[in-house]
């Protein structure tokens, strides 16, 4: 087990560094020019080619790629993360400043989804056909359908005109004000995790109906094991594994998806300051922030993986 | 009567309806949806792009069943519009990204060795990317256009197509009939190109059509965060974005063109689920989960792929 995860661990890590090379490469072909982007264009003219250079070696942004690359990789080891162009403060800082939020509602998306999804799926597969099965199954196509940026939008929409509500809009940590903070966050949390709810829902509902019809579920119904039992005790602890694994996929979604729910809702959290660093080409916040969103979700599937090894012990990979 | 096996379009497609009738809707509602992008200049009531400073922000009337926004474009007419380049950008980003990423994945799989390995690695470091962050930044990164947007999508589509596109190539190069081409001699590309290629078009249709609605919902995201087809054109994703520029924001102007999304990707996803149950006639859920990205279809060998879904919203 420890030589598997050993080696699992190390595959992560060249993905990783291939992740962190492709970022760079992406970011450095680009066609705008960072200091029209800082200056403005008309600072740009009125600027002296001495101070244009002076300028960029500041930045660092005149020396070869390759002492970029190796630049980035010593911020990123020293933890600092690098400088944004604009703001004094490093990435480091404006990640522990807006991630929090941003963690509570991927967090808060991955429960409400396995409450909503889970029982529903459940109830599905018991009666496969009928009235709960076939409004389940068109809630779940529908949530799939609709863009939770969209959903977002109409949410806050409604709120405000209906209740004249409006969720707070400044960085409220859970620590300092619990209630505030639960307000910003439930919406997007809600939103992205209904998106989700569906698919394990649909998930759940195929495992559980796959292994429902296997010898050692009828074994179980045989020696009069109470249906509830038959169905939580027996059938579902075998379906669960794929349900686990897509919720482990899904989050790829959570994280993609929560940018633009974020902006929906008007979340100062990490997606907002992504958005904000592409808008204003600010080329380390970027590729800091892909490269974290990168590394959560190949971290959680390696983590998916190595609990689906522990969960089904007929899975042992050598 | 006809003689029962002749198989003729229209009475394909008429079993198709009477067998998948949810998916049959889909088919005529996406068509529709078609048809309103290639008419849009018949069919929308107004400019687009016309500006009119006396009826601005008003919510829908007679003038405008849609309403105007901030300044006085007609929303039903933008809407209209916005199909266009909303399926534009989706139908070529899918076209892109799913072809090379079969053609790549029957390369994969056929020839196998080094290039099969260095391929799948490429493959699992893109998707060791959330789709749209991915998307994101190579829109911005290529200044965002019309064709930065359509690479962008078709960049995150490619390992999907490699990946099972790959699997398929995997199993029919083991084929009898695939080896006696091999024994007479043919090229590795003659193999591939009349006997490897024929066996990965029902697959091919099947990711083609259930990443259509990924791709729209994409290119809405990009467009919605400022990083899609630049304004003023009308996309659906841009009139989102520009609906909350007012302080109070109009409802009209959020409603219709989410609502356009909504029931264009619900129309794809539902017809995508038709094909996908006619074409595949095993029906094995592995299958299924392999196509969609979602879960993993048996214990996965020792080098483990990490799936994914496709959904970015």
């Amino acid at each position: 087990m420890s030589k598997y995860l050993a080696r699992r661990a190390l595959f992560a890590l060249t993905t990783l560094v291939g992740v962190s090379v492709i970022i760079f490469v992406v970011l450095r072909v680009l066609p705008g020019d960072p200091l029209v982007a800082i200056l403005g264009v008309e600072g740009i003219a009125r600027m002296m080619p001495a101070d244009r250079v002076r300028i960029m070696h500041d930045l660092g942004l005149s020396d070869p790629l390759a002492v970029q690359y190796v630049h980035w990789l010593r911020d990123i080891a020293s933890g600092q993360l690098g400088k944004s162009f604009f703001r004094g403060d490093t990435v480091a800082e404006l990640i522990l400043r807006r991630g929090p939020i941003s963690a509570e509602i991927g967090l808060l998306a991955l429960v409400v989804s396995w409450l909503v999804g889970l029982p529903i799926g459940i109830l599905s597969a018991v009666k496969p056909n009928s009235l709960v099965d076939n409004v389940a199954r068109s809630l779940a196509i529908f949530f799939i359908a609709i863009p939770g940026f969209w959903l977002g939008m109409l949410i806050v929409l409604a709120l405000l005109f209906w209740f004249g509500y409006k969720a707070p809009i400044i960085i409220v940590q859970a620590w300092d004000s619990p209630w505030q903070n639960l307000q910003i966050v439930i919406g997007p949390a809600i939103v992205l995790g209904l998106a989700q709810g569906a698919y394990i829902a649909r998930m759940s509902r195929s495992c559980l109906l796959e292994v429902i019809h296997e010898d050692y579920v009828r074994t179980a119904r045989a020696k009069g094991a109470l249906e509830r039992n038959v169905i939580l005790n027996h059938a579902l602890p075998n379906a669960l594994l794929p349900v686990i694994t897509i919720s482990g996929v899904l989050l790829g979604f959570v994280l993609g998806g929560s940018v633009a729910v974020e902006q929906a809702f008007g979340v100062p959290g990490l997606g907002r300051a992504l958005v904000t660093a592409l808008v204003e080409r600010d080329i380390i916040v970027v590729q800091n922030l892909v490269l974290l969103y990168a590394v959560i979700f190949v971290l959680v599937n390696l983590l998916v993986d190595l609990s689906y090894a522990w969960l089904d012990p007929r899975i042992r990979y050598g | 009567m006809a003689d029962p096996d002749r198989r003729t379009i229209p009475g394909e497609l008429a079993r198709f309806a009477v067998r998948n009738p949810l998916s049959a809707a889909g088919g005529v509602v996406g068509l529709l949806i078609i048809v309103m992008a290639i008419a849009a200049p018949w069919i929308a009531p107004a400019d687009p792009l016309k500006t009119n400073f006396r009826r601005m922000n008003k919510p829908p009337d007679a003038q405008a069943f849609f309403g105007t926004d901030q300044v006085g474009r007609d929303t039903l007419s933008r809407v209209i519009y916005g199909a266009r380049t909303s399926l534009f950008v989706a139908f070529a980003a899918v076209l892109l990204g799913t072809t090379v990423g079969s053609l790549w994945g029957v390369a994969c799989g056929y020839l196998g060795g080094r290039f099969d390995l260095a391929s799948q690695r490429i493959m699992e470091i893109l998707q060791a990317f959330p789709d749209l962050i991915l998307a994101l930044a190579i829109s911005m990164a290529m200044g965002t256009g019309l064709p930065a947007v359509i690479v962008a999508i078709a960049i995150t589509r490619l390992p999907f197509g490699g990946r099972v596109i790959r699997s398929v190539a995997i199993t029919v190069r083991e084929m009898a009939y695939v080896e006696a081409g091999r024994a007479t001699g043919a090229s590795a590309f003659r193999i591939m190109r009349l006997h490897v290629l024929p066996q990965c078009v029902a697959p091919y249709l099947v990711l083609a059509t259930t990443h259509l609605g990924v791709a729209i919902v994409i290119e809405a995201a990009l467009g919605f965060l400022g990083v899609g087809v630049p304004p003023p054109t009308a996309t659906w994703g841009n009139m989102l974005a520009d609906s909350i520029t007012g302080l109070v924001p109009s409802w009209w102007l959020v409603f219709f063109p989410g609502l356009a999304i909504t029931i264009t990707v619900l129309a794809f996803n539902l017809l995508g689920d038709g094909i996908r149950d006619t074409l595949d006639p095993r029906l094995s859920p592995g299958f299924l989960r392999l196509v969609t990205g979602a879960g993993r279809a048996a214990p996965a060998p020792a080098v483990m792929t990490v799936p994914r879904t496709d959904t970015a919203s």
